[in-house]
């Protein structure tokens, strides 16, 4: 058994508006290194919401959650942003680029705040990653000058400058056609293979689903099945 | 935290936002430059005025009043001891208006550390002859090195030099008013009748204009001497000690203690031109109230610019705290934003504040009753321009701070479901 990057104990969330609900009950389980996940379930199911409890954003939830062994829960904000930026890449389905940087800069800026190398190292990290997604020559344009494709790759490449350990996507490819949809997965795919990184993909798409090495489905905020296929 | 990370991110979060930072900036800069024009303008005023007459008049003045005696004789008697007793129709003791031992009292004064130096004074209410009119005056006998260096009295001898008092015997500097009445000019000679009725002739070595009309009406100079000699009376006598003390704030309580000391009288400046002090400090208060105002409007600017560029960049403080900021970073990325403008707008505030004030320096100012005055007067302060940026930093700090708390509270997934 390898490394386990995330894990969580008992997580239960619950909404209070209007009424109490629970959107997540007892959720128990864990990624290891190298593992390529996805959350599949209906819309409404609590599969986003299990993602950002995951990703420390949300931090409203009873339970314990584990990212490279350290518990989670409880922890400051501060520390928790630290967590982030440090172990966590996140690539969502609108891209989120600061329209006020470039290409380069976008995708520098998460290495900036980690501040572990310095910028020429930094730059040359971005950069490579912009290779490896072919997106050398758009490095400094500005994102609004990007086609939906080119947007979502910079947003990956932005989530790999750290070289987090888990990458977690929410819809990754819902805004893309299948051809940019195919072209994401081979990168995640790629990354997967070549760097060993956890990813955690939450998707409504059955066939990117199927492609993964471990399919989660969720109903009614309970995981139902742990599909898979290695 | 990561400071240059941060303030690059404000700087191009005004990049974007350019136009509406600029007229943020250019409010403070409004308010700023305003602050300083008028506290400017409005202080120099006020110390022309104050130099008008606190410069001209002595922190303390000793002399003796002209007051009836505060120990009546029943008072003492002890027959009435313990008794309250009327009396009428008091008159004032004459003690004559000479200073006694007056020599000693200026050695022990010149003595003091708290006194710059002491200008002893001969006044003497005199009668001017101009054909069959007698024009009522006042004669100022002074010791005219002691009077130069305390009171800068040759600002006000617009023509002459004052130390021709001292060169001549039996010579005046009349007031501008008065040589004006009397038709003389300098090389004329006047008759002076005193109040005893002697006679005396005076030659007029200079004008003076002090650009208070009733005193230009009546007063003279002449040297110490001269005035002794008018009222026949010795080389001793005088009438005023002048003291100046190293701080005027010092005047009340040093009068009191010469008054017991001395035995004589002592009014300190302060209680001689009150309302001068009032004026100065209404004025003062109304410039700093006008230029906080105009401040705390700028303020509202930033605050509003930084709220909406809030909304509009909710999505990139979504993704920098997905990222890695802590809500604290994102806070200080607009007070920093906030900062910025504020800094900016008051630094061109101060400039601008500074080139206006010179403009209204360079404005001809001329007025018969204020002879020394050519242009507006303008203080140049540095102290203005402190209080001004520091105003600038607060303000501007207040406003971002708001917004920056927002934005620091803002929950990205909420923003980042919401898409």
């Amino acid at each position: 058994m390898s490394h386990k990057v995330l894990e969580t104990k008992n997580i239960n969330k619950y909404f209070y508006d209007p009424v109490k609900f629970r959107v997540l009950s007892d959720i128990n389980l864990s990624i290891n290194e190298g593992e390529f996940v996805s959350v599949v379930g209906k819309s409404g199911c609590g599969k986003s919401t299990l993602l950002y409890i995951l990703s420390t954003m949300d931090t409203d939830y009873e339970g314990d959650l584990y990212i490279n062994g350290e518990k989670l829960s409880l922890k400051k904000d501060k520390d928790l942003a630290k967590i982030r930026n440090e172990y966590i890449g996140f690539v969502f389905q609108f891209h989120y680029l600061l329209s006020e940087y470039n290409v380069l800069r976008n995708v520098m800026l998460p290495g900036i705040k980690l501040a572990k190398y310095s910028m020429q190292e930094i730059e040359h990290h971005a950069m490579e990653h912009l290779r490896t997604l072919d997106m050398t020559d758009q490095a400094l344009k500005m994102p609004n000058q990007l086609s939906g494709g080119q947007k979502q790759r910079v947003a990956i490449a932005r989530a790999l400058i750290n070289n987090p350990i888990i990458i977690m996507g929410d819809e990754p490819t819902g805004n893309l056609d299948k051809k940019n949809s195919d072209m994401v997965f081979d990168i995640f795919d790629n990354l997967v293979k070549q760097r060993n990184q956890a990813l955690l993909i939450v998707t409504h798409d059955p066939e990117f689903a199927e492609k993964t090495h471990r399919t989660i489905e969720m109903a009614d905020g309970k995981i139902i099945n742990h599909s898979s296929i290695a | 935290m990561n400071l240059k990370l941060i303030i690059n991110i404000a700087f191009n979060l005004i990049r974007a936002r350019l136009k509406q930072s600029i007229v943020a900036a250019v409010g403070v800069t409004f308010g700023i430059a305003m602050f300083i024009t008028l506290v400017s303008f409005m202080n120099g005023l006020n110390n022309l005025l104050d130099g008008l007459m606190l410069n001209r008049t002595p922190h303390v003045r000793l002399y003796n009043e002209i007051k009836p005696t505060e120990q009546q004789p029943i008072t003492l008697s002890k027959d009435h001891k313990g008794n309250t007793n009327f009396i009428q129709s008091i008159k004032p003791k004459d003690r004559g208006r000479e200073i006694y031992n007056s020599q000693s009292i200026i050695n022990e004064l010149k003595h003091d550390k708290r006194v710059i130096d002491v200008a002893p004074k001969v006044t003497a209410p005199v009668f001017f002859n101009t054909g069959t009119i007698e024009i009522t005056g006042v004669v100022n006998g002074i010791d005219v090195p002691a009077e130069e260096h305390l009171f800068k009295v040759s600002d006000y001898i617009i023509e002459g030099n004052v130390f021709d008092l001292n060169n001549e015997n039996n010579t005046i500097i009349i007031g501008k008013g008065l040589s004006e009445k009397m038709m003389v000019k300098i090389g004329d000679v006047i008759k002076i009748t005193t109040l005893k009725g002697g006679l005396v002739s005076l030659k007029i070595v200079g004008i003076s204009q002090i650009g208070i009309a009733e005193i230009d009406n009546t007063v003279s100079f002449t040297s110490l001497r001269t005035a002794q000699m008018l009222l026949g009376e010795s080389a001793g006598y005088i009438t005023d000690i002048q003291v100046k003390l190293t701080d005027v704030a010092m005047a009340p309580e040093a009068a009191k203690e010469y008054q017991s000391k001395f035995k004589i009288d002592a009014i300190d400046a302060q209680t001689a031109n009150s309302q001068f002090e009032t004026g100065s400090k209404i004025r003062s208060i109304i410039s700093y109230a006008v230029g906080i105002t105009l401040l705390i409007v700028a303020g509202f600017g930033i605050y509003n610019i930084l709220n909406m560029m809030i909304y509009e960049k909710m999505d990139s403080i979504a993704i920098l705290k997905a990222t890695g900021f802590s809500g604290n970073d994102v806070k200080w990325i607009f007070i920093s934003l906030s900062l910025i403008i504020g800094i900016t707008g008051g630094l061109f505030g101060l400039l601008f504040g500074f080139t206006l004030t010179n403009i209204i320096d360079a404005i001809p100012f001329e007025t018969s009753s204020l002879p020394t005055i050519k242009t507006y007067p303008i203080d140049y302060k540095i102290t203005y321009y402190f209080i001004g940026i520091t105003f600038a930093v607060f303000t501007t700090a207040i406003a971002g701070l708001f917004p920056a708390l927002k934005a620091g509270k803002i929950d990205p997934v909420e923003i980042i479901r919401g898409k």
